[in-house]
């Protein structure tokens, strides 16, 4: 059999045309590997973990130099575990407290579980999903004890929509600054998991209930008071994020989602419910996650996002050139769906509709786009999100107006905007926030 | 005639109500938590002080707590270092125009923006020290939450903070939080 083969190979691994000529014995029959593969050759050999290909790990092989003719070598074989191409380099932008998600390096709607923004008050909890519970109890007629597999049992649903935390703007950001760090704390996923309604009808609410706890198991044992009617509507627990288990920094292997919510109350790492007829006055809704408000007040229990959006192309450190440009970006709101995405050439004085990428889910990030040809004078292109309830994105100034110049750090959505040079530059649309 | 049609009736509504995909009022998943189960792990405190536990503290019993477990990185004074913020600080006259103010310090502490006392208890509990959280007894805690508010100027040095005493410490900023009301209007709030 191996002579046969051997025939019909190439004597050089340069001319090899044909890959599965080589891979089909390769992986059909295993003993025929080793006389195969030393009869294409040395080089074709390199990288392959002979005589078992199928157990080779997956690092891929990062060539020295340039890359050779891909058709004349011999592909990795299938693996257990993909990793990106080698040559990609999008990456989250971490500090101390969080990682922003590189808005400018993606498309579409959805973000890559690795590239999920994160925020966490006491870094990132390892939960045994084997010892896992999620204790429901309080205004109960029935405190309970639900483990994954319990939770998995019950019926499940699946939404995609995004999480945004609350203080995801840079105020006063400078002109060389890309998307991912003026607002990369959102991302948006498919999330699986069952009904928060579901589990509550479980227990049995009882009428005095109003709110309730959620409390996660990390070092912070995050914990926030959320109005009970959320639970009704669409709140749940999820256990999956774009089809596999959840990522550890997204609260593995259980977490609560509350669509449209700021991202602190989706309590990760969840392991209990405490139903209640008042709010807890937990520290991250009192002292954080709260934002002052003119009139001497301060604002709490400031849950839904406004609308807003951001142009992710062309962007800092991005280059333009004259002619066709297709201005990219994503709109979102979270009380409800986007209805138009809109850009201005002059300063906001008019705005035409972008075109929105279907479908338009509610409480998710929608793409849009718009076919712009640029003469190559200087030119700014901001955006602005008009969602279902009619509420238009504000600028700075209107921001600023309503709430105070120190209000925040929290629900700043202002329009953002991007500079065209001539000399094929992008910049940041700076501004004054006061 | 009429005999056969309300029994096919009849039929047809039983069958509805066996059908396989409606769904029951329970499943029956999972299993009743036990109180000791419910115990270990309701740790909340509410702003009545509902979930205090027994023990107490003063001021002074809470100085060298906090000197030996928090000063590293909230300064000696609670006045804040690069790796953790201040806890101590009020503004002349209480004054709460953060929103409108550009200019002087309005650092948001204990004193100056927490509205419950209770909150203190609460947080230190479940997350501090940042590094070490868990280690504290509720004496401790209870020590440190009196030096912060001692500190803060909001009780004496010898007060001692206990279940009850706690929630009954009126802070500065307490009427000062209103409810959200950006969703009443599709305008900018
Ligand atoms: C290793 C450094 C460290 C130590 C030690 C430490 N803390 Fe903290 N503390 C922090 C950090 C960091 C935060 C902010 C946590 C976050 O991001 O949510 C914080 C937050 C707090 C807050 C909330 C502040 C606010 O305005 O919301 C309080 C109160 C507090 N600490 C009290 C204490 C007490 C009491 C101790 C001693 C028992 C202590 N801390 C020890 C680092 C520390």
């Amino acid at each position: 059999m191996a002579r046969r083969d051997e025939q019909k190979r190439p004597a050089s691994p340069a001319s090899v045309t044909d890959p599965s000529a080589v891979l089909e014995p390769l992986l059909s029959r295993r003993s025929v590997v080793v006389g195969a593969a030393l009869a294409v050759g040395a080089s074709v050999m390199q990288g392959m973990a002979a005589p078992v290909p199928q157990a080779r790990p997956t690092p891929p092989i990062v060539p020295d130099g340039p890359v050779p003719d891909p058709t004349t070598v011999l592909g990795r074989l299938p693996n257990e575990l993909g990793v990106r191409s080698q040559f990609e380099k999008a990456k989250r932008r971490p500090s101390n407290t969080s990682s922003q998600s590189p808005l400018d390096d993606l498309y579409g709607a959805i973000t890559p579980s690795e590239l999920h923004f994160e925020r966490h008050h006491g870094g990132v909890a390892v939960v045994d999903p084997a010892t896992y519970t999620l204790l429901i109890h309080g205004l109960v007629e029935r405190p309970m004890i639900f483990t994954l597999d319990d939770l998995k049992r019950f019926p499940s649903a699946s939404r995609i929509c995004f999480l945004e935390c609350a203080g995801n703007m840079a105020r006063g950001a400078k002109e060389e600054t890309r998307a991912q760090q003026v607002c990369g704390l959102t991302s948006q996923s498919e999330w699986t998991g069952v009904m928060l309604s579901t589990l509550f009808k479980e227990v049995g609410v009882r009428p005095d209930a109003s709110w309730f706890l959620a409390e996660g198991q990390d070092a912070a044992v995050m914990s926030r008071s959320i109005p009970l009617e959320k639970a009704f509507d669409d709140a749940m627990i999820v256990y999956a994020q774009n089809g596999e288990a959840i990522r550890p920094e997204q609260g593995y292997p259980a977490r609560l989602l509350l669509p449209g919510w700021e991202g602190n109350t989706n309590v990760k790492w969840l392991r209990r419910l405490e139903l209640s007829t008042r709010p807890f006055m937990t520290r991250e809704e009192t002292s954080k996650y709260t934002e002052a408000i003119k009139g001497d007040k301060a604002r709490q229990f400031s849950f839904v996002i406004d609308a807003r959006s951001i142009i992710t192309s062309p962007t800092y450190p991005g280059r333009v050139e004259k002619g066709w440009i297709e201005i990219r970006g994503i709109a979102w709101s979270g009380r409800g769906k986007i209805r138009r995405a809109e850009l201005s050439f002059d300063e906001g004085k008019s705005w035409v509709a972008a075109t929105l990428q279907a479908p338009v889910l509610s409480k998710a990030h929608t793409r849009f786009r718009h076919l712009y040809e640029w003469d190559g004078t200087e030119v700014t292109v901001m955006s602005r999100a008009v969602d279902e309830t009619g509420y238009v994105q504000p600028t700075v100034r209107e921001l600023v107006d309503a709430r105070g110049p120190g209000s925040g750090p929290y629900h700043l959505n202002p329009i953002t905007g991007w500079r065209f040079r001539p000399d094929g530059s992008v910049t940041f649309r700076t501004e004054k926030w006061a | 005639m009429k005999r056969a049609l309300a029994l096919s009736f009849v039929l047809i509504t039983a069958a509805a109500c066996n059908r396989a995909d409606a769904p029951p009022s329970r499943f029956g998943f999972g299993r009743a938590a036990t109180p000791a189960e419910i115990q270990t792990l309701d740790i909340d405190v509410g702003p009545d002080g509902v979930g205090l536990p027994a023990g107490q503290g003063t001021a002074v019993a809470g100085a060298p707590v906090y000197a030996a477990k928090c000063a590293t990185c909230h300064g000696s004074a609670g006045e804040g270092t690069p790796i953790a913020a201040a806890l101590v600080g009020r503004i002349p006259n209480d004054s709460f125009n953060y929103a409108t103010s550009t200019g002087g310090d309005r650092r948001k502490t204990v004193g100056s923006w927490w509205p419950h006392a209770t909150t203190l208890y609460d947080y230190i509990r479940r997350a501090m020290p940042f590094d070490k959280p868990g280690t504290l007894t509720p004496d401790e805690i209870y020590a440190v939450t009196a030096f912060l508010l001692a500190k803060n100027e909001i009780v004496k040095d010898d007060f001692v903070i206990d279940a009850t005493s706690l929630p009954a410490v009126k802070m500065p900023s307490r009427d000062r939080f209103v409810a959200d009301d950006r969703e009443k209007s599709n305008r900018v709030r």
